[in-house]
């Protein structure tokens, strides 16, 4: 009884880790390069879940087809934001490029909520996500086994682009110093477009399993993901790749935690004590659990 | 003698020029409008003081210090709810939130009383939470005060003994911020921001802006700068979400989150963040286009075509479009003075340009 009940622990930790690494990952592909705290990250997700509803409800296109546009979409907007709105900050103040990007995120939030609707959309989901499956005693949904799986495809796949091509080396000599990187011969554009690329993609994925969760898309639906992923990309340290996985599972497990552990009268406090936990985290340990190339940053 | 002569011997000191400039626009705007005596019209100034209030006290942090101040739309709220409780009769508040503490319950002050001890519980709490958190800067420094916001905005939203929670906070009788007296503090307000601004301490906060190394090399201690610029943007911020809350009547803590902030980001920005008289012009400006465009909404939404929404749209172009171009905003972040009105004379009329920059 008490190892079925660790064991389930483990899964959802497992699970929903799995997700908030991928949440974060697509952050810091952006941060690490551009040093961009990219607000319009969440609506990317936002996008690729109202393609996956728009094709799901509209048309009868098999799955696959549908979540493979879907992904495509949050990789063309990805793209496109960089293209239109962030390129032209290339070398300007931190701050110009922050809020440039909630300009972004409000932007499209309003779109949705002007092209489509404000209230919130049934997503419809191949039916064998919500199947629940036993595992080692334990019935759980399929979906929590898929997202554990395909995470860990993304992962290797990652780390072998980042290690072994000469692309991956470039991204990331451009995150240790972006000015040697140039002077190099790594081409400035080339590499921030691929970046965006890279979080419009794990955008997708995540959409794809955070409709899957929910069963909805709205406009303001980015806001969550994007929450979890500053919160994971600061546990882990936010210049480092394998820092942002650390940190999703470290946010999922303090959240399943507390879920356990606090009072019900204080469980709608949750989000406040996250986020009291990154701030006594920045300003105990600026750099995360995993040191990246730690840049000066706080000072006093 | 010819009036640009004219102008040229009158010399105020250019610390002053600028209040008196500020105030005496939005006087002969304010009496302007209470000359047409159109209501709605009314409407519309008592609320753009309001967020030009809110503009001045964001400005009065993120300005000089350079560091994005996400959390200071929390601090409005706090001010807001703070305000309302302090001012509401006990025998209200047991109707309207009846799971609120006893003790708040028994607490009572009359309204400019309680809009200001509004201002003082949100200096409080800033001041409480403040001073580790001005030792960062950059990404780290914007990510924690955006944490903070995150942290205010729950505490607001889930307290219902103090808040009443995620329903809305009514707080009933009469509109008492009234036209008067939004116009009345915005003009203490202008004074305050502009002179704390000259200040030394205000010109210690900027100078950290500039350099925070030289500025630290030159015996500045930063963290206590900063944290004395902070807690008074917070008690400006409280003294606005009173006035607020005061003029809205009926509250939630969704009312002081982002949408807001965006707003405010965005006055500041668009009016140039670095001078008073750029939170000015920018709140001016940014009131005049929503406005302008919430009444074009209504016309569509009237002829069946829903586009509630727009106006944001509209705000946040404008807004990257200044953020590419003119990143320091209308006025390039200087004050206007008489001193900079004289220059722009002397060029038009192509005498040398031999005063200081400003």
């Amino acid at each position: 009884m008490n190892a079925q009940v660790l064991l389930e622990f483990a899964i959802n930790v497992l699970s929903m880790g799995s997700l908030y690494a991928l949440i974060a990952l697509g952050l810091v592909f952006v941060f690490g390069i551009c040093k961009l705290i990219n607000f319009a990250y969440g609506e990317f997700i936002t996008v690729s879940a109202y393609v996956l509803y728009l094709l799901g409800v509209f048309t009868s296109l098999p799955w696959p087809l549908v979540f493979l546009i879907g992904i495509l979409a949050s990789v063309a907007i990805g793209f496109l934001s960089e293209l239109v709105a962030f390129r032209p900050f290339r070398g300007r103040s931190l701050d110009a490029l922050l809020v440039t990007s909630f300009a972004v995120s409000v932007i499209m939030q309003r779109l949705f909520q002007l092209g489509i609707s404000p209230r919130s959309k049934a997503v419809p989901i191949p039916a064998f996500f919500n199947m629940n499956v036993e595992l080692l005693g334990v019935i759980t949904p399929l979906r929590n086994c898929l997202i554990i799986g395909t995470t860990l495809v993304l992962l290797i796949v990652l780390v072998i682009i980042m290690k072994y091509t000469v692309l991956g080396v470039a991204m990331r000599g451009a995150s240790e110093n972006f000015v040697t990187a140039r002077l190099m011969g790594v081409p400035a554009n080339l590499v921030i477009s691929v970046a965006f690329i890279i979080s419009g993609f794990l955008a997708g994925v995540v959409a794809i399993f955070w409709s899957a969760r929910t069963g909805s898309v709205e406009p303001l639906m980015g806001m969550s993901p994007l929450l979890i992923g500053f919160i994971a990309v600061v546990i882990g340290g936010m210049h480092s790749l394998p820092g942002a996985v650390v940190g999703g599972f470290v946010y999922a497990l303090i959240a399943n935690i507390l879920s356990l552990t606090l009072p019900t009268s204080l469980l709608s406090f949750r989000d406040a004590f996250m986020f009291a936990i990154v701030i006594v985290f920045l300003v105990l340990k600026p750099e995360g659990l995993m040191r990246g190339n730690y840049q000066e940053e706080r000072v006093g | 003698m010819n009036i640009r002569d004219f102008i040229e011997d009158l010399d105020f000191s250019r610390k002053s020029s600028t209040v008196v400039f500020l105030i005496v626009i939005l006087m002969v705007i304010g009496f302007f409008i209470w000359w047409l005596n159109i209501p709605f019209i009314e409407d519309i100034f008592t609320f753009g003081t309001i967020m030009l209030i809110m503009a001045l006290g964001f400005q009065l942090f993120m300005g000089n210090s350079g560091i994005l101040n996400w959390s200071y739309i929390g601090y409005v709220g706090i001010g807001a709810f703070a305000s309302a409780i302090f001012s509401m009769t006990p025998a209200l508040k047991a109707l309207q939130i009846p799971t609120m503490y006893p003790f708040l319950i028994s607490l009572h002050l009359p309204f400019p009383l309680a809009l200001l001890a509004g201002a003082l519980v949100a200096m409080i709490a800033a001041a409480i939470v403040a001073w580790p958190l001005m030792r960062l800067s950059d990404s780290v420094g914007a990510i924690t005060q955006f944490a903070l916001l995150i942290v205010i905005s729950v505490l607001l939203s889930q307290w219902s003994q103090v808040t009443n929670g995620p329903r809305t906070f009514t707080l009933g009788g009469t509109r008492l911020t009234t036209f008067w007296v939004a116009l009345g503090v915005a003009v203490l307000v202008i004074i305050a921001v502009y002179y704390f601004k000259e200040s030394s301490l205000g010109l210690k906060l900027r100078a950290t802006r500039e350099d925070r190394y030289a500025a630290r090399s030159s015996g500045i201690n930063f963290v206590a700068v900063r944290y004395f610029g902070y807690v008074a943007s917070a008690g400006i911020g409280g003294l606005a979400g009173g006035l607020y809350s005061h003029y809205i009547l009926s509250i939630t803590a969704s009312s002081f989150y982002m949408n807001e902030l965006f707003l405010l980001l965005s006055m500041l920005v668009i009016g140039g963040s670095m001078s008073v008289s750029g939170a000015f012009f920018g709140a001016l400006l940014v009131t005049l286009v929503r406005q302008g465009l919430r009444q074009l909404e209504m016309l569509f939404s009237r002829s069946g075509f829903e586009a509630s929404g727009s106006a944001e749209i509209v705000v946040a172009v404008i807004l990257v479009a200044f953020l590419i171009w003119k990143a320091n905003g209308i006025t390039g972040g200087r004050e206007l003075s008489w001193i900079s009105i004289k220059r722009r004379l002397r060029i038009g009329s192509g005498k040398s340009d031999n005063i200081p920059k400003n």
